[in-house]
């Protein structure tokens, strides 16, 4: 065990992932029996991070024994369990904690992840209202420069939390409602809020403040709670009922963290943006020191479809899962555990499975839990089967015309501060030509196109800036057994830099992701789409290069991230394939856009061209006719007029004729890679 | 040269009326264009009876607006304008000059009416067949090019000039070579030799075959121009005198003979000017390389252009002769060609001593 809690300690992500649910599997809790089985179901050691292996010893050169340094019974007064928040300070940035700038962005978004999901659960259209305080500012009147104290609150109009359940949430890690469900949600381990209290209460001291209601008429509870490292367990320091709480239903959280605004307001200002813009249903207000409030009021007072609970599907599962699986069962045969545990097994599904497992008699769940090989034996039949793919019904997808309202809101609204950044991936934000700051508030809440206009489809005029806006929602498709489904959205065009390579926005059940983004298989999607048939430029290798900003969403189940802190996508071939399909289907409609306005650039040119070349024709004529140049002028200029005007509206139809042609016709990259 | 002569008259007349006719369909709210025959292969034919080169029916309309021809019709007035002022003043200037009395940036732009003299010299041409005039009718000539010596006396703008006594660098033949401006006086030449360099020329006068041989020696510097080539048609009609053609043994070479003979494709509208088509290959066939023993060291390998040349003169409709599918198969056979000075090989005068006089006396030449 010591050496296994010497391995823990190593900054390596995968192994540390494994040593974090094996040392709690002896203490018998629910969250730590299921946590392998459910990680073994859906994660698969990462290809991109091989283990570093330590360089061979070279071999003695006189083969002398080696003295012995301790005996096993001296070893064993040194092994001991690993509490799992033990564990955590050891690698908090596992979870995203890596540093002061970074735990500010994890704590805001730990937060807000959970207002959001428990808002769709219960139906209500979320207002959030995210507020960072600098208590250095507060104190002083400076700003803190660097790290410094700061205090974090995220307050949502959720349904609240009861009274009994606040503590274990936010004081217990490895505790919650959606880890044991397949499910499109924001959280997934239950994890994130109790490890951003931990963080707080390391580095400050200070318990996290809850403040909850479930209802009107129902009382505010208001609770301090401390995490015990040693026991993972939450220690409630204070609790009180508040007699006056404004909200009518919610839950506040304030945790006070050691962070650095200076360095990290950039990830926050990003996080804060891209969640409005995936999330238009949602109204966000952000409080930051020293600045006016931002405000970004909800595209849709429509709540997303709702995200139904599924029962994994036959075909994903992994041989000890199926084990476990069948352990906990308590139908009495094999048939009658595999229609009640899995998705799309009927009692004929069921058989054929038992026949292709080759299994003669009954064979109790009990039995395949126990035996190694019958349990393969049933694996394989599993495999052999044919099933039909899992309901996609269970996924909640932005929807084309949302995610169109969202971007168009996000561009009227965004507004991006902060000194130029050292990080490669956020610095674009300065590309962003800042358009009347915090101008957001001011706007109506639906800032749609005006109908009126007779622009082309697709483009909105925003501030002045002309964009083009296509969005594509790819129908559900399945990786592993897990239903997912991506969309892509792109706004072309308006004051985005045109010599920059494009943004990417990625997100994953609407939480937008802000690291990692060379490691994330969203990115390899984007790069791997060949652009340059959407006549954007695009270096070997690199995103393409152009006045765009490209959002990509996968929605799933189960997300696969590549770590705990969900910064990246893994790369499964399913969900790049959806992702280039759909990118290449929004590029198509960016193609015929992009031709459209060369095509009206090339008109005005033509005209101005001819009226050039009038001018010395009818010099020319006039002197060879020997008349006045002025009248051949006058009737060459009015045939100009009417000649352009029909060629005009001829080539149009043409070029759409073209464009049809093209966006029909499937192109060489998409027939397979 | 007479102002306002008919001549004159006649050519200002057609580019007045050029203009009428679009100023007409520009009134009638039309759009404006000018008709010109196609110049290209593709309505180039073969006149199997007259033996030379002649242009089709095709003909294309030049409209103003249309973005792909607007600049090339405004260009085709330039250069009328431009043409009609040099006739009224009796003047005649290069095409080169040309080009640079019609350029200039057009309004405020910094785009010219013509970029390279490549651009206007396609349109004069056009303008020519357009047009239906010469180009020494619209008093334009081509850069000056080729040199004549041999017994005769000609008139020259006036000029009485003996091509006996020209020295070592001959009479410079211009560009234009119409009865106004050249007469022949009197001769005593017995045929006309073109060859094809100026180098080889000067080995024909240094070692005076024209004297020898009673023969006129004119070359054209490569392809030869317009001016030679009317002028050596000029001497074979009006002088009665057989035509011989000197030229490399390789696809140009055999394509030069060609051109003199019965014209060629981009100036096929001119072929009843200059063409020649009793002209007579007498070198460098194919074949010499045998009969006058000229060592392997001397040829030169056929490049992939050369043999591509090669085979697609094999398909023309005038090479089809036996002996010419016979010489340019052979070329291709052997995949080398031979310039004329290989025959220096043999001895500096070998050319002039030998190799000439064998071949004429043998009457060994292609038709």
């Amino acid at each position: 065990m010591a050496a296994k809690a010497g391995k823990a300690a190593r900054s390596d992500r995968a192994s540390g992932q494994l040593e974090l649910v094996s040392v709690e599997a002896p203490s018998a809790r629910p969250v730590g029996r299921k946590a392998p089985v459910r990680r073994a179901v859906t994660r698969e050691p990462e290809p991109a991070l091989p283990l570093p292996e330590p360089p061979e010893p070279a071999p003695e050169p006189e083969a002398r024994k080696p003295k012995r340094r301790s005996t096993a019974e001296e070893m064993a007064t040194r092994q001991r369990e690993i509490s799992i928040s033990e564990f955590f300070t050891k690698n908090r940035h596992l979870l995203g904690f890596d540093n002061p700038s970074k735990a500010l962005l994890t704590t805001i978004k730990e937060a807000v992840d959970n207002s959001l999901d428990a808002c769709e659960e219960a139906g209500i259209l979320p207002e959030i209202t995210i507020e960072v305080r600098d208590l250095g500012f507060e104190g002083s009147g400076e700003l803190t420069k660097g790290e410094g104290r700061f205090v974090v609150a995220v307050e949502d109009n959720g349904p609240g939390i009861v009274k009994a359940q606040a503590p274990k949430i936010f004081g217990k890690l490895l505790y919650g409602s959606k880890f044991h469900r397949l499910k499109q949600s924001r959280g997934q381990q239950g994890i994130g809020i109790s490890a951003a209290a931990m963080y707080g209460q390391l580095t400050t001291g200070q318990p996290i403040r809850v403040v909850s209601r479930t209802g009107k008429g129902k009382p505010a509870h208001s609770f301090d709670i401390q995490i015990d490292t040693r026991k993972n367990s939450p220690v409630v320091t204070r609790d009180e009922t508040l007699e006056e709480w404004a909200p009518e239903h919610g839950t506040r959280v304030d945790l006070e963290i050691v962070a650095n605004w200076q360095a990290g307001q950039k990830f926050v200002n990003r996080y804060v943006e891209h969640t409005a813009l995936a999330n238009p249903h949602c109204t966000v207000h952000y409080v930051r020191p020293k600045q006016e409030r931002l405000s970004f009021p909800r595209a849709t007072s429509e709540l997303p479809k709702e995200a139904l609970e599924i029962r994994p599907h036959p075909h994903g599962v992994e041989l000890g899962a199926l084990m476990t699986m069948a352990g906990d069962s308590k139908s009495r045969d094999v048939r009658g555990f595999l229609q009640s545990s899995f998705s799309r097994v009927s009692s004929q599904v069921s058989g054929e499975i038992v026949k292709n497992a080759g299994m003669k008699e009954r064979v109790r769940p009990r039995e395949i839990a126990a035996d190694r090989d019958l349990a393969e034996k049933l694996h394989k039949g599993i495999q052999a089967t044919r099933i039909m793919a899992p309901p996609t019904n269970c996924l909640s997808p932005i929807g084309d015309a949302l995610m169109r309202q969202g971007l168009v809101s996000f561009l009227s609204v965004i507004e991006t501060d902060g000194p130029e950044g050292e990080d490669g991936q956020l610095d674009l934000d300065q590309a962003v030509k800042r358009k009347g700051k915090g101008k957001g508030k001011a706007k109506a809440p639906e800032p749609t196109p005006d109908p009126a206009a007779e622009a082309e489809e697709g483009v909105e005029k925003i501030k002045g800036h002309e964009y083009f806006i296509a969005t594509v929602t790819r129908p559900p498709r399945v990786y592993r057994g897990n239903p997912f489904q991506v969309e892509v959205g792109l706004a072309h065009g308006g004051s985005w830099p045109a010599d920059k390579p494009v943004e990417l926005f990625r997100f994953a059940n609407r939480v937008p992701l802000l690291f990692q983004r060379s490691a994330c298989g969203i990115t390899e999607a984007v790069v791997k789409t060949d652009w340059r048939n959407y006549l954007l430029s695009q270096p070997k290798g690199s995103l393409p290069v152009g006045p765009m900003a490209l959002l990509v969403h996968i929605a799933s189940v189960w997300v696969p991230f590549t770590s705990e802190s969900k910064e990246a996508v893994a790369h499964y071939p399913e969900i790049i394939r959806e992702i280039q399909l759909a990118a290449q289907e929004c590029g198509r409609k960016l193609a015929a856009h992009i031709r459209k306005r060369q095509h009206a650039d090339y008109q005005a040119q033509r005209r101005s061209i001819f009226e050039l070349y009038i001018e010395e024709v009818a010099l020319a004529i006039g002197r060879i006719v020997e008349r006045s140049p002025d009248p051949i002028r006058r009737e060459f200029m009015k045939v100009a007029e009417k000649v352009t005007e029909a060629d005009l509206e001829s080539q149009d139809a043409k070029l759409e004729e073209a464009a049809e042609k093209t966006s029909k016709r499937p192109r060489r990259s998409e027939e397979d890679e | 040269m007479a102002r306002r002569d008919p001549v004159a008259k006649r050519t200002v007349a057609k580019i007045e009326k050029l203009a009428e006719s679009v100023l007409r369909s520009v009134k009638g709210g039309g759009n404006p264009f000018v008709e010109i025959p196609v110049r290209s292969l593709a309505n180039v034919r073969f006149n199997e009876k007259k033996r030379v080169v002649e242009l089709g029916g095709q003909r294309q309309k030049r409209y103003f607006f249309n973005v792909s021809m607007a600049k090339k019709f405004m260009q085709t007035f330039l250069v009328s304008d431009a043409c009609k002022e040099l006739v009224e003043s009796g003047k005649t200037t290069s095409i080169r000059d040309l080009y640079y009395i019609t350029k200039h940036s057009i309004g405020d732009t910094k785009q010219n009416t013509f970029e390279e003299q490549d651009e206007s010299d396609p349109i004069i041409e056009d303008l020519e067949v357009a047009l239906d005039t010469l180009r020494e009718e619209l008093h334009l000539f081509a850069s000056r090019k080729g040199t004549m010596v041999g017994p005769i006396t000609i008139r020259d703008s006036g000029d009485t000039i003996d091509l006996r006594r020209m020295g070592s660098g001959g009479w410079g033949v211009p560009s234009i070579v119409e009865e106004n401006v050249i007469q022949f006086v009197r001769h005593e030449a017995k045929y006309v030799l073109l060859v094809e360099k100026d180098a080889v020329w000067s080995r024909f006068n240094e070692d005076k075959f024209w004297k020898r041989q009673n023969a006129i020696i004119i070359h054209g510097g490569g392809q030869p121009p317009r001016g030679v080539r009317r002028l050596v048609q000029r001497l074979h009609r009006e002088l009665s005198l057989p035509v011989y053609v000197l030229v490399d043994n390789d696809p140009w070479g055999f394509y030069i003979y060609s051109v003199v003979k019965q014209g060629s494709i981009n100036l096929a509208f001119e072929s009843m000017r200059m063409a020649v088509p009793d002209a007579r290959f007498i070198g460098l066939s194919s074949f010499d390389k045998m009969t006058y023993k000229l060592p392997s060291n001397v040829a030169i390998r056929m490049d992939d252009g050369d043999v591509a040349r090669a085979r697609q003169m094999l398909a023309y409709p005038w090479f089809q002769a036996k002996q010419w599918q016979a010489e340019i198969q052979e070329m291709v056979r052997s995949g080398v060609k031979y310039e004329l000075e290989a025959l220096s090989r043999r001895g500096i005068s070998f050319i002039t001593e030998e190799y000439l006089p064998t071949k004429l006396r043998e009457k060994d030449w292609i038709a």
